[in-house]
């Protein structure tokens, strides 16, 4: 059985290349993340309500923080819950 | 003179009139000491993402002004008197929050709304 490292392809293994991710608000040009808007902020929050992490939600650090704390104002004001299941 | 959001959250019990008393209460309050008024927006009642002092439902109102550093304390206190008022909260505005006020307020569709996906 040929050991798998000695398997030469015929053509190079094309790795996916998938598309650069932006930060949304530099693309924009928005400054001010509103905590009243909670559908908004629904976009960064996954089924049970909790922060999405950067590299997913592909912001840079300044508005990760920026959004974070907008979240965590809306739940203190119960716009957004704290932990549910299936929020979307 | 700094800018200053408030957002109370008022109980549902509360009838139409004492709703739109409390705010004018607090609003003279802003006048009196100083301060003034520049946006005051009552969302009526929404229902809240957990319960709240046992309650489902709330009577949201957002107030924007301008005060004196040392007027919040005193806010605070009425506030925290106010057993009508089941949560409060004061958030500073930097220039840009009072640029995006501003223009929700005016209904410029903000850039920040529509659907940009991540």
């Amino acid at each position: 059985m040929a050991k798998t490292n000695e398997i030469k392809y015929l053509t190079a293994i094309k790795a996916e290349k998938r598309p650069k991710k932006y930060c949304r608000f530099k693309k924009m040009g928005i400054h001010y993340i509103d905590y009243k808007d909670g559908d908004f902020l629904k976009k960064f929050l996954n089924e049970q309500g909790k922060l999405l992490p950067r590299r997913i939600t592909g912001n840079s650090l300044k508005f990760q923080r920026k959004v974070s704390e907008a979240v965590k104002k809306a739940r203190q004001m119960a716009i957004l819950p704290y932990v549910t299941d299936l929020m979307k | 003179m700094s800018n200053y959001e408030l957002m109370v959250i008022f109980t549902p019990v509360l009838s139409e009139e004492e709703y739109k008393a409390a705010q004018k209460k607090y609003e003279a309050l802003v006048k009196e000491n100083g301060g003034e008024v520049t946006h005051s927006k009552p969302w009526g009642l929404k229902s809240l993402a957990y319960p709240v002092a046992k309650k489902t439902t709330g009577l949201y109102w957002v107030m924007e002004y301008t005060a004196p550093t040392s007027f919040n304390e005193k806010l605070k206190i009425q506030l925290l008197r106010d057993e009508s008022a089941m949560r409060h909260m004061f958030t500073v505005l930097d220039k840009y929050a009072v640029e995006y006020n501003n223009k929700k307020k005016s209904g410029v569709q903000y850039s920040g709304n529509e659907k940009a996906e991540a």
